[in-house]
């Protein structure tokens, strides 16, 4: 094993995995953000945010209440997904037929409530879990479990997605919708109904996010700040809306990420990310997967 | 089955239709007739739901269909195939059939109706997996229409079902009506290929500029004068 390994230099293939691992959350986070904007066409500016909310109720549950990870996780989520719900029907809804501009001020106006609020309520400490998973160890390689935890867990996250949106009724309403809103209600399909779903489902993935990243990350009310500019990135380069194409580039920017800060530091990682967007905005301007028309 | 009476409709405050009273018995096949612009379109979309008249009252076996939500009238029984056949082209053509069993009680017949619809269309057990938009017009007027037949309708419109088709594809649109027909479906027909749709039907309505200027059976539509000389070309 170990003369296999050192035919590679091990610590570039110890940032592939990690960029792999990376990728794994950035697609969950794409994903969510890529519903939404597919299927009701509004970006929801504050998406990241909502991660943040869902990593402040890990934190009280687990920290505050003394609640398991376990039991902590699903109430997460299933909070988060109420309060994507609760955005669309306050917020979105009645911008539905508004300019797109009107949209974007709106949920960017939540943003900053959001982080208004958490700052308000919970201050402006940074605050973990106290949860220190061990480091798996290969050879010379390290890869802590809670980044494996999170690639594995997102994986499924998007799996039980995919079933959901090809196997069900509901599923295959939400991929219709954004083919031919008006003839819905032609095929017994309430449009206000698919919606709110969907909002759900977006906040799910938002709160699924935000038990992955609170294992790995502190909480602050600005830490959204740290991957919602990047999630925004990575669905405009797949092409917003695209889901595969969200996917594929999610793993292309974590590549980036990891193999830059790998040479230099992270922070020229990131750097370098955006440095290749931007170049890649030129190149294909409506993402990887452009739909020809 | 269904009747309109003294029905206004438009969008804005263009007036498409004016007073139109209109009635479809169980099992008849029955068509409307006009030109271009005539308000016939507008007609389905009032029946369906897709917009709401101004003025009048539409029924289907006793139910208020204006008191009904637009995304409940298919569960009265009526499915709107629309102008343009209007498929999802990105589903395949299984989950576009499947959208047309979306309402509960369709649902549980879906595996029933899926074979009336593969015995009417073989062709389309064919393409069950292909992306609809990547289908010829006829076949996608073909899964347009099993779309609609997927919610076990009683009454089914039908908007222009031959527009932008092959002249032998419009043959086998119309034989398909037929068919139909001959499974005990109640049709409104929307056309206008008229010469093709009164020989399929049992009584027609002429629609011009929004209001109906004759009615009767095919028969005697196809003797009226003021149809012959405009619409049948004789």
């Amino acid at each position: 094993m170990q003369g296999f390994l050192d035919i590679f230099d091990i610590y570039l293939l110890e940032a592939v995995v990690n960029g792999i691992l990376l990728g794994g959350v950035l697609a969950l986070l794409a994903l969510g953000l890529n519903l939404i904007f597919g299927v009701i066409d509004v970006t929801w500016i504050c998406y990241a945010e909502l991660v943040m909310i869902g990593m402040y109720g890990m934190y009280y549950m687990v920290q505050v209440f003394g609640l398991p990870y376990w039991v902590a996780a699903p109430i997460a989520i299933l909070l988060v997904a109420a309060l994507g719900a609760l955005l669309h029907y306050i917020v979105i809804e009645p911008l539905l037929t508004a300019p797109p501009i009107n949209q974007l001020l709106a949920t960017g106006g939540v943003l900053f409530i959001l982080q208004s609020f958490a700052t308000v309520a919970f201050g402006i400490d940074f605050r973990n879990l106290g949860i220190r998973l061990p480091v798996l160890a290969i050879g010379d390689m390290h890869f802590s479990y809670s980044r494996l935890l999170a690639f594995v867990a997102a994986l499924l996250g998007m799996l039980a997605v995919y079933f959901f949106m090809t196997r069900t009724y509901t599923g295959t309403a939400i991929r219709a919708i954004s083919q031919d809103r008006q003839i819905m209600s032609l095929m017994g399909v309430d449009t206000k109904r698919i919606y709110l779903i969907t909002s759900a489902l977006g906040g799910a993935l938002a709160g699924l996010a935000a038990c992955l990243l609170v294992l790995q990350y502190d909480v602050h009310p600005f830490v959204g700040l740290s991957f919602g500019p990047i999630t925004f990135l990575i669905c405009v380069l797949g092409g917003l809306g695209n889901f595969v194409g969200g996917f594929l580039a999610a793993f292309v920017f974590a590549q980036i990420i990891s193999l830059g800060g790998l040479f230099s530091d992270l922070e020229w990682g990131y750097v370098l990310a955006f440095a290749f967007f931007i170049v890649m905005m030129f190149i294909r301007p409506a993402g990887l997967l452009a739909r020809r028309s | 089955m269904l009747e309109l009476k003294s029905l206004d409709a438009g969008y804005g405050t263009f007036q498409a239709l004016f007073g139109i009273n209109l009635d479809v018995r169980a099992g008849e096949a029955v068509g409307v007739i006009g030109p271009n612009g005539a308000g016939k379109t507008t007609l389905m979309r009032v029946i369906s739901g897709l917009i709401r008249p101004t003025r009048g009252s539409i029924k289907m076996e006793d139910t208020d269909v204006l008191a009904t939500p637009a995304h409940r009238i298919v569960d009265l029984g009526i499915a709107h195939v629309p102008e343009n056949r209007r498929l999802f082209p990105r589903l395949t053509v299984d989950d576009n059939l499947k959208m047309g069993a979306y309402m509960p009680g369709a649902r549980a017949k879906y595996a029933e109706r899926l074979e009336f619809v593969f015995n009417l269309f073989p062709r389309m057990k064919e393409r069950r997996s292909q992306m609809a938009g990547t289908m010829s017009g006829g076949e996608q007027q073909m899964c347009a229409i099993g779309r609609a037949l997927m919610s076990d309708p009683k009454l089914l419109l039908l908007d222009e079902p031959s527009a932008g088709l092959a002249p032998v594809v419009v043959q086998q649109v119309f034989e398909l009506v037929k068919r139909i027909r001959a499974s005990g479906l109640t049709v409104l027909i929307v056309e206008q290929n008229v010469q093709q749709v009164l020989k399929v039907v049992d009584r027609a309505y002429l629609l011009e500029a929004g209001s109906i200027r004759a009615s009767g059976t095919s028969e005697e539509m196809m003797k009226t004068d003021t149809i012959k000389q405009a619409y049948l070309g004789v």
